[in-house]
């Protein structure tokens, strides 16, 4: 779960971190307001996404697709600088490296005050999943996009595991200072920061905090510019406050309800909707219909022991999207036997009148039973064998492919 | 011989008085899978029936492992306490037997508590974790055999194919795509979809390079994390029976969680056709379609003189 630079910055400073004075608006007014609260010559006016890459974006008119402004980061210098560029931002669509041709609407801003900026550094912590332990990644070029200098200059980018057992050591806090050439003041700064930050990451169960820029300003003290904050979802149970943090309107409200309902479901820009059980083989389902020319329009998986029910609330979440031109079942009956599952297909393609075709391959337990019940029925449903059939089959019937 | 688990094994479960825990174990016990009891905090002494048979419940695993002198433990316990159960599960087996496998079903386990329990773990030379996240593993018998975990036993039979996999009903393609061609399983093992897990992949085609059943092996990678990229670097190096893959996701958008936990491009890293071109640089032959295993797997059996 990901949260706003604005709620990210708010963990900070309640967590004793060093971040600038800032204030988040949601209207071109509360942004004036805030201008003159935070009595800052310079200010940042930035766009609240989920996504990264705000500052080199570009803003859209919603309605009719026209530019609107270059970039969702602007310092203003006076007031009129921060009624410009807020209301150039809020209502708009950002498009980012990061949020796809679609972008996103800006429905928060965040004011934060100016400071004096002697280096940008990069900042990281994350899971390392092959070592299995948290890692700290920390680079002299900050405010890069961080990808680039991990393959143009790798060697620029440090990186220390901890050990949870152990801890964040003095000894691993020394050699980032030293790798990242810093003065005895700034280490010292920067060493208070670190671990502050470090303790945050385990104690909210954090999948990923990203500081891009962390800046050392003038007077040798660190600041952390930047927040892009996500959480791991698995902890989010004993993590109240965080859970409280969400906003669903940065999220896609179809796959928000699927998961309410126990489905994963993401959705994508094909025209085949497809419902399959285990993630593995959902995502195999999609690359199969590519493969064979067709483009899927989902993942959904609706998990091993998938009932009736979940059945129908997984086809009418496939439906609700407009492009689809067809549907492929792909179940593979272990523990879920696959005449149930023909019976949820059944009843659910009646209760929501289903007018697309649909491709049904059961295999595994009861399968004969299954694909018996099908053919028995008078609805238009089509089986396969292999998955290779059934994306073959839907390929065809929607008439795409080449 | 098979890897890791036996046919006989004596296996216990974690959570045996738990819907799902119960659930399981009945088909389990249903397989033949030696099943001699299982653990709750706080229900020992109690029984459960299985297949109507009676199995005994202790409070702690050190008790169950001490009555019973079990092999594994298969963990059924929710995401909260399951971190713990596999701490316990490892400690325990450490210290009566120096050895143990552990084969954690649970989906959901927060990340930071499973690089707690592998740390753990790993301490524990003698000690396994498969898992979480995951089908689990099934060394199928002449007549039964050792399924531990939440595959349908049936589609499986005793043979000379080894599988190993991050995806569960991907899982049992692979295991229908050999039966397709005639050949039955060594061991399948589901190493499981979150981002930190126990055995991996190098694991298990070690186990399987050295195991007389195995002459072949399927590798069913997916998404996210560098495993099978690693894994096919060790394969160029060490592997010298030869390997059928497929990677799932070619599809999947960068940025999203594709179901399981750790199936996730993210900064560009993880990407399907990455691990494709190192698994088919390290002489594995991937499948691009998870229907056409059995076909590949068929010619490289050829190849290698075993058909």
């Amino acid at each position: 779960m990901n949260i706003h630079e604005y709620q990210g910055k708010q963990l900070f400073k309640s967590n004793g971190l060093p971040v600038q004075d800032g204030i988040h608006c949601k209207s071109v007014d509360e942004a004036k307001e805030a201008y003159n609260t935070l009595n800052s010559e310079i200010v940042a006016v930035k766009s609240q996404i989920h996504a990264g890459g705000r500052g080199k974006g570009t803003l859209y008119n919603p309605k009719n697709g026209e530019k609107v402004m270059e970039g969702g980061v602007k310092i203003a210098f006076n007031l009129d600088d921060v009624e410009k560029y807020s209301s150039s931002i809020l209502g708009n669509k950002l498009v980012t490296k990061q949020t796809g041709p679609s972008g996103k609407i800006v429905n928060n801003l965040y004011i934060e005050s100016g400071c004096s900026i002697s280096h940008e550094y990069y900042l990281a912590i994350l899971v390392d999943r092959e070592l299995k332990m948290p890692l700290i990644m920390a680079s002299t070029e900050g405010g890069m996009d961080i990808e680039e200098v991990a393959e143009k200059t790798p060697e620029a980018i440090h990186k220390i595991h901890v050990d949870l057992s152990l801890g964040l050591l003095e000894s691993q806090i020394n050699t980032l200072c030293t790798n990242l050439k810093l003065n005895n003041d700034s280490s010292e700064s920067f060493s208070k920061m670190i671990k502050g930050l470090f303790s945050l990451f385990i104690e909210k169960d954090c999948a990923m905090i990203e500081i891009n820029p962390l800046v050392r300003t003038e007077d040798n003290e660190m600041i952390l510019l930047d927040a892009k904050v996500g959480f791991d979802e698995n902890a989010l149970f004993r993590h109240p406050d965080i859970l409280e943090l969400r906003d669903l309107s940065e999220e896609e409200p179809t796959e928000v309800r699927a998961n309410d309902t126990g489905l994963s479901y993401v959705k994508l820009d094909g025209n085949i909707g497809c419902l399959v059980n285990g993630a593995g083989l959902a995502m195999a389902t999609m690359d199969v219909i590519k493969l064979y020319g067709g483009e899927p329009a989902n993942f959904l998986d609706v998990g091993g022991g998938a009932n009736e029910e979940q059945v129908k609330t997984a086809f009418s979440i496939i439906l609700e999207d407009p492009a689809v031109k067809g549907i492929l079942v792909n179940i593979f009956g272990g523990i879920m036997r696959c005449d149930i599952i023909a019976r949820g297909v059944i009843s659910a393609t009646q209760a929501l009148d289903l007018d697309v075709p649909l491709v049904v391959r059961l295999v595994g337990t009861n399968f004969e039973e299954g694909r018996e019940i099908l053919s028995e029925s008078d609805l238009n449903i089509h089986t396969a064998e292999t998955l290779a059939e059934g994306a073959q089959k839907i390929v065809a019937l929607i008439g795409g492919g080449e | 011989m098979a890897i890791w688990i036996e046919e006989d094994a004596k296996v216990l479960v974690q959570g045996i008085t738990g819907k799902q825990g119960k659930f399981h174990a009945d088909k389990m016990v249903e397989y033949g899978t030696n099943i001699v009891g299982g653990c709750t905090p706080g229900k020992g002494g109690q029984t459960v029936m299985l297949q109507g048979k009676d199995f005994s419940v202790w409070n702690t695993m050190k008790e169950a492992i001490e009555a019973t002198d079990a092999d594994a433990t298969v963990i059924y316990v929710p995401p909260p306490f399951a971190g713990g159960a596999i701490i316990e599960a490892a400690d325990a087996f450490d210290s009566i037997k120096g050895k143990g496998v552990v084969v954690c079903i649970t989906e959901g386990i927060p990340t930071l508590d499973m690089i707690k329990a592998t740390a753990f773990v790993n301490e524990k030379k003698g000690v396994r974790l498969i898992g979480p996240n995951c089908p689990g593993i099934i060394t199928p018998g002449e007549n039964g055999g050792a399924k531990i975990g939440i595959m349908p036993g049936h589609i499986h039979a005793k043979g000379r194919i080894g599988i190993v996999s991050k995806s569960g009903t991907l899982t049992y393609e692979a295991v229908a795509q050999t039966m397709s061609i005639g050949e039955g399983q060594s061991t399948c093992v589901g190493i499981g979809g979150d981002p930190v897990n126990g055995t991996g992949f190098i694991d298990c085609l070690e186990a399987f390079e050295n195991d007389p059943q195995t002459v072949a092996i399927v590798m069913i990678g997916e998404i996210g994390g560098t495993a099978e990229e690693e894994a096919a670097e060790w394969v160029s190096k060490n592997m010298t029976k030869p390997v059928v893959g497929f990677v799932a996701g070619m599809t999947a958008p960068p940025g999203k969680r594709m179901g399981h936990a750790g199936a996730i491009i993210s900064g560009g890293k993880g990407t399907a056709e990455e691990k494709v071109s190192a698994m088919e640089a390290a002489g594995i032959s991937c499948a691009n379609d998870p229907s056409e295993i059995g076909k590949i797997l068929l010619k490289s059996l050829e190849k290698a003189g075993l058909r």
